[in-house]
């Protein structure tokens, strides 16, 4: 009797353990891989939003994004973000972590602030903040006038070149202290002895830095490049208030056209632009497996 | 001796680390000027922004008063921080309760439904943003706090938080509470979430940052003006021809004013939520 009590009582936390997930689980479910699904199928129709059809051929969808010109220019411009911005941003806030986690370091707590300030404001701010201060007539020309770098106004937003690298300062700019503060939570976890160790050893800076450092950060510098990859490649609010994808659609990112396909000014085209995203999920995919299967130090 | 040993010593390090002051103050003053420019182009006209002042002026009400009579300012205002706060309190209440259930109830079934769950992770939100808003809309929850809030309320990196963040929570409580004959759910709410309030700062600073920063979804799903945010807001104003600066920055300000707040009265909890994580 008293067992068959107990029981009842180890099923009741057993059911009481699945409630609690139950909510959370049932939302991402129907939030994000039921939509998913939706998608899916989505990108085999063509036809505006009220009224979808299949395709003809079924991978229509596919090969005219393959064929799209414009698309493909986006995906060009979204991995040359990727390949010059995230480099860049992580081996400063790596740096940036390092100097200040110098237990010598005076004023490290304002250093800290200062860096990680920029984080405090929405995406669609900075992007305004760097558009008005790279305009024509905007603070940076002033500036570099005054200091007799340059002698007329540089359009920076209106030409292909510069319009793309105000988009990578403003990236930078915007995330190098939140990955930093990623890397200090690391630093703060490696226990003061092992640099002692390797200071004993004879390592001098750059070498404890290579050898104990870095392969110690190694499960954090792996998190960092997957979320910047990931957002990297989601980039969208820049890309909208920053340059509005010009001049010529040539600063345009994935989801941006994506959207303008979908949202955007024109016809509504579902089906295409779920192929596009679709074509988005893919290559998050395969470039946070290939991350993982790079940074999979067990054999 | 001693004494005058150990501060010849350190001021030999204090001028070793020379560069790294100059490094650090240089960083720093790039990372501030483009912010403490945002407000003091707040306080200035139109035209003395494009002449290059960049310090403060004497406009601020003006650029105030402008801003409040070309845009729904406190409409768009009171919209987000009441979207915000609705999220904000759903998803730490959703997830924490999953976060609980998965630690401390964990078994394999619910190890390798985690394991799914953090998938959606990888799941970019333009590629879920057209379903949803079908979905919303055949809901008819266009242009309500609901189409806004319900697709962030279950976040696989919120619930990996409460659950990471659990270990601490000591086990011997629950057996206590249940010996005392308190039930499952009466243990989470009276033992657990008071606990765990550091957790839930941090989980909420993070939360009500993302919501209230998010742009593409609410652009998606708040088709009718009345029903805009924030970002939107000024994303609107920077959009016509012809752009007050001063009206601008002032804007920017305002929608940045909440997460600034935020950020420097909880900087340390928003340090944590991001981070929470990777412990």
């Amino acid at each position: 009797m008293d067992k068959k009590k107990k029981m009842g009582l180890l099923a009741k936390q057993k059911a009481a353990g699945w409630l609690f997930l139950v909510i959370a689980s049932a939302m991402i479910i129907v939030m994000s891989f039921y939509p998913m699904v939706q998608a899916l199928i989505t990108s085999f129709k063509t036809g505006s939003s009220a009224n979808l059809k299949w395709a003809e051929p079924l991978f229509y969808n596919y090969r005219r994004m393959f064929q799209d010109k414009m698309f493909m220019k986006s995906v060009g411009n979204t991995f040359l973000y990727l390949i010059i911005q995230v480099p860049i941003m992580l081996i400063l806030a790596i740096l940036l972590a390092q100097l200040l986690n110098n237990k010598d370091l005076k004023f490290k707590g304002l250093f800290r602030t200062c860096v990680f300030l920029p984080c405090a404001v929405s995406l669609v701010s900075y992007a305004l903040i760097f558009r008005t201060i790279f305009a024509t007539q905007g603070l940076i020309n002033i500036i570099l006038t005054n200091l007799g770098i340059i002698h007329e106004n540089i359009n920076w937003l209106g030409q292909t070149n510069t319009a793309r690298l105000v988009i990578i300062i403003a990236l930078i700019w915007r995330w190098t202290g939140y990955n930093m503060v990623f890397y200090l939570a690391g630093l703060q976890n490696i226990e003061y002895s092992v640099y002692e160790a390797a200071k004993i050893d004879g390592a001098n800076g750059w070498k404890t830095f290579w050898y104990v450092t870095v392969p110690l950060l190694r499960p954090v510098i792996i998190m960092t490049f997957i979320m910047s990859i990931n957002g990297t490649l989601q980039l969208f609010d820049e890309s909208v208030n920053l340059t509005n994808g010009g001049p010529a659609n040539t600063t345009i990112t994935m989801s941006h056209y994506i959207y303008n396909n979908s949202f955007g000014q024109g016809v509504a085209n579902f089906g295409y632009a779920s192929a596009m995203s679709f074509f988005v999920f893919i290559l998050v995919a395969i470039l946070a497996a290939i991350n993982l299967k790079v940074g999979d130090t067990r054999d | 001796m001693t004494d005058k040993k150990i501060k010849a010593n350190s001021s030999a390090i204090q001028k070793r680390l020379i560069p790294t002051y100059i490094f650090l103050t240089i960083v720093s003053i790039f990372s501030v000027f483009p912010l403490f420019w945002m407000v003091t182009a707040a306080t200035n006209l139109s035209v003395d922004v494009s002449r290059g002042k960049i310090w403060f002026g004497t406009h601020l009400v003006e650029n105030f008063n402008n801003l409040v009579a070309n845009t729904n300012l406190w409409k768009s205002f009171g919209n987000s921080l009441l979207y915000s706060t609705v999220q904000t309190l759903l998803c730490i209440f959703i997830c924490s309760l999953a976060g609980y259930g998965f630690e401390l109830y964990h078994d394999k079934g619910k190890d390798l439904l985690f394991a799914i769950l953090l998938m959606a992770m990888m799941i970019p939100g333009v590629a879920t943003m057209i379903p949803l808003f079908t979905m919303m809309s055949r809901l008819h929850l266009l242009n309500t706090v609901w189409g806004f809030a319900l697709p962030a309320i279950s976040t696989p990196f919120m619930i990996m938080m409460f659950r990471q963040n659990s270990r601490n929570f000591p086990p011997d409580i629950m057996e206590a509470a249940r010996i005392d004959g308190l039930s499952e759910f009466w243990i989470f709410f009276r033992m657990y979430m008071p606990v765990m309030k550091s957790t839930y700062a941090a989980a909420a600073v993070i939360t009500f940052m993302n919501a209230w920063n998010s742009y593409m979804w609410p652009r998606v799903v708040m088709t009718d003006n009345r029903a805009q945010t924030m970002p939107m807001l000024i994303a609107n104003l920077a959009g016509g021809y012809t752009i007050d600066y001063g009206m601008l920055m002032m804007g920017v300000l305002f929608c940045s004013l909440p997460t600034m707040i935020v950020f420097f009265v909880l900087q340390r909890q928003f340090t944590e939520g991001i981070t929470g994580s990777v412990k």
